[in-house]
């Protein structure tokens, strides 16, 4: 292996600043990506007017002010929370059981928030739907972030009692797996003792969307993700800690059960609170996780957190770019194109670093 | 050895197992000092419940009667960052922290110190230093975990358990996947630590010649949860060690601290003399193919080893024949053809 030949003493240095290179790289690749992603969308606007509104709030064209400060801005910024969310509690669940293969859609916890959902879209009657709510504003937009952060904390909840008995990462894999197919079911069977209008409401949802989060929502949401992010950086040493294995965090002094509890409940918040509005995104969360580590080439959450949130930021936004089909009129599901034009990447990051093996063993 | 501080103590200890409806123990009343500056060897077959202790010991495991106590504080009233700062483990498991570096993982042993952002200080820093150097790891500090051979990684545990900067320090079969250089060499350093550090170290291990060589104090665990304590020569003389691993097959010698395994009763003797040095392998050689050498007036072949120019020469006398060999494979083949005749 060439990484032996190298140089002891120079290798921390040159590992320490390609690390800070990448950093910036992917920073400078993120607000590039939100300004393109502001840009582009159905109708044109000149590249020159998009920077006059973003920076000065002006415009002559008061359509162009409208589009894009009431519906590209909230959706760019929907983006950013939601890359940083799901990458961010991936990551947490991924050192938590151990296991490259957990991910907020693998152990069903999408699933759950997707059952909280469903519990105020389908049972609290016509007028609940996802569009009543947004006429409710504000106090509508905590019931489903309510439900959705609970349902997917019921089951990590669930998944982690299990976890507790069953040392066997596959065995819990496949039994996150069950989990979310018998939430899955739930829902169906509810779905299918529902009104056809509810039910299109509902299944509109599961396509994911970043462009149904108003602007009232989206404070409630920045709100809640950004205290995810926060549990999830201040439990960064210990997560770094549990790297080691449960036995060896305590003997270093860390509580198992409250660290366990703040990841969980960071986790939760993040998935149920970006589920509720932009529907089940699938593959996000289990694969930025291991880009950043590809890239940064480190399993040290403290610069891997920050790795994450902007890897997740740039996959999202350029998902997002690609969902709008620019110069065209369509649009199609962001979960579509978060699948389709990420796993790919996916595939060759991992095959061409081969880093996934040696970060866990 | 007494007189020193005992860092640990157990009263009344019963260890085991307890589940919904049973409780299962495996030892009880076990009353066990650790000393300072002592390196205790805990030894047992498989099975024995030398782990059930260790991680009893560690507080990773609730005891099902009586107490451990650390510096005169019950340790399951010590609160987990407390407990960490007193005592440290290293532990036969895998972990899966390939990505890190050396130097990382030592770091994560000031975790009972720093604060909730892990920021390290000029004493912190300092005391990695000390345990980098202290466990020889310095030529390996900024390689990843994953391109570090197994003994490496022992080498990066015990840093990172030094870094904990606590009195005690408790090594769960240390040397289990390491070949016998690095066996050797993580024994004496352990044994080293001890001395240069004062702290106090219980490793349990299956390695009963390093054990013999190295520790302190023994501690030995039977099958029946008995546990014996003592200078490892006390209870070598005394027969217990021997008692504790008897098994049909094998015997502990005595004179050289080794088990050997024993083939069928040798009817026929022969008899042994010269260079010690080649007495002893020959010695071996016989014992394993079914000769005595011990009942010196039935011998029915003579052997007596010399190095005539530094080249070792066996002379045997059997039935009046005289022959010579320079190999100890040759020699046996003549005795054979002697049995045989």
């Amino acid at each position: 292996m060439p990484e032996h030949i190298q140089s002891v003493k120079t290798l921390p240095r040159t590992a320490e600043s390609s690390q800070k290179l990448i950093l910036v790289t992917l920073a400078v690749c993120a607000v590039l990506f939100f300004i393109l992603d502001i840009m582009l969308g159905s109708v044109e606007i000149p590249f020159d007017e998009v920077l006059k509104i973003i920076f000065q709030r002006k415009s002559e064209n008061t359509a162009w002010l409208f589009i894009i400060e009431k519906i590209r801005i909230p959706k760019a910024v929907t983006a950013v929370l939601a890359g940083c969310g799901l990458s961010v509690s991936g990551l947490q669940m991924q050192t938590l059981f151990r296991n490259p293969l957990a991910g907020p859609s693998e152990l069903g916890i999408t699933a759950g928030a997707g059952l909280g959902v469903a519990a105020v879209m389908l049972a609290g009657g016509s007028s609940a739907g996802i569009y009543a709510i947004s006429q409710l504003g504000i106090s509508g937009s905590w019931l489903i972030i309510t439900m959705a952060s609970l349902g997917s904390a019921l089951v990590l909840f669930l998944i982690l009692v299990i976890a507790g008995k069953i040392r066997d990462n596959v065995i819990l894999l496949i039994v996150g797996v069950m989990i979310g197919t018998i939430t899955l079911s739930v829902i169906s069977i509810w779905q299918y003792f529902s009104q056809p209008e509810q039910l299109q409401e509902y299944i509109m949802w599961t396509f994911g969307s970043l462009g149904g989060v108003t602007q009232y929502h989206l404070y409630a949401l920045s709100g809640v993700v950004s205290f995810g992010l926060l549990l999830a950086f201040i439990s960064s040493k210990a997560l770094n800690a549990m790297l080691l294995g449960e036995n060896y965090a305590r003997s270093m002094g860390l509580s198992i059960g409250r660290t366990r509890l703040i990841i969980m409940a960071g986790t939760s918040l993040l998935t149920g609170s970006i589920t509720a509005f932009c529907g089940p995104i699938g593959f996000v969360g289990i694969a930025i996780p291991h880009i950043a580590r590809a890239l940064l080439g480190t399993s040290n959450h403290r610069i891997l957190i920050p790795g994450t949130c902007l890897a997740g930021t740039v996959m999202m936004l350029f998902c997002d770019i690609i969902a709008q089909l620019p110069g065209t009129q369509t649009v199609i599901p962001i979960n579509v194109v978060t699948s389709l034009f990420g796993a790919p990447v996916v595939i060759w990051i991992i095959i061409s670093r081969n880093n996934l093996r040696s970060s866990f063993s | 050895m007494s007189g020193g501080i005992s860092l640990l103590e157990t009263r009344n200890l019963t260890i085991g197992y307890r589940s919904k409806k049973t409780v299962r123990i495996i030892s009880e009343n076990l009353n066990l000092n650790l000393w300072q500056g002592q390196l205790v060897c805990l030894l047992g077959s498989n099975g024995a419940g030398k782990s059930t202790l260790m991680r009893t010991l560690g507080g990773l495991q609730a005891p099902i009667n009586g107490e451990v106590y650390i510096s005169n504080q019950k340790t399951a009233q010590l609160k987990p960052a407390d407990l960490a700062r007193k005592l440290s483990l290293v532990l036969t498991e895998r972990m899966e922290a390939g990505n890190l570096t050396a130097r990382e993982v030592i770091t994560l042993g000031r975790t009972p110190y720093t604060g909730w952002l892990g920021t390290l200080n000029a004493l912190d820093e300092e005391k990695i230093s000390q345990a980098i150097t202290l466990a020889d790891a310095g030529k390996i500090i900024d390689r990843k975990m994953h391109q570090l051979s197994d003994g490496e990684r022992q080498k990066v545990m015990l840093a990172r358990a030094l870094a904990q900067d606590t009195d005690i320090i408790l090594l769960d079969e240390p040397t289990a996947h390491l070949d016998l250089p690095s066996r050797m060499e993580m024994m004496h350093l352990i044994h080293h630590l001890a001395r240069q550090t004062q702290k106090a170290i219980l490793l349990s291990t299956h390695e009963l010649d390093l054990a013999l060589q190295a520790a302190d104090k023994l501690w030995l665990m039977e099958k029946d949860g008995r546990l014996t304590t003592g200078m490892p020569e006390d209870l070598v003389l005394n027969g217990t060690f021997e008692a504790a691993f008897a098994r049909p097959g094998f015997f502990f010698d005595k004179s050289t601290g080794t088990f050997i395994i024993q083939s069928q009763p040798g009817n026929n003797s022969v008899s042994l003399s010269g260079e010690p040095n080649l007495v002893f392998w020959t010695g071996r050689a016989l014992q394993r193919e079914g000769f005595g050498t011990e009942g010196v007036q039935e011998a029915f072949c003579k052997i007596a080893a010399a190095e005539v120019n530094g080249i070792p020469v066996w002379e045997i006398t059997c039935n009046n024949n005289v022959s010579q060999t320079t190999s100890i494979e040759a020699l046996i083949k003549t005795i054979r053809s002697n049995v045989n005749a």
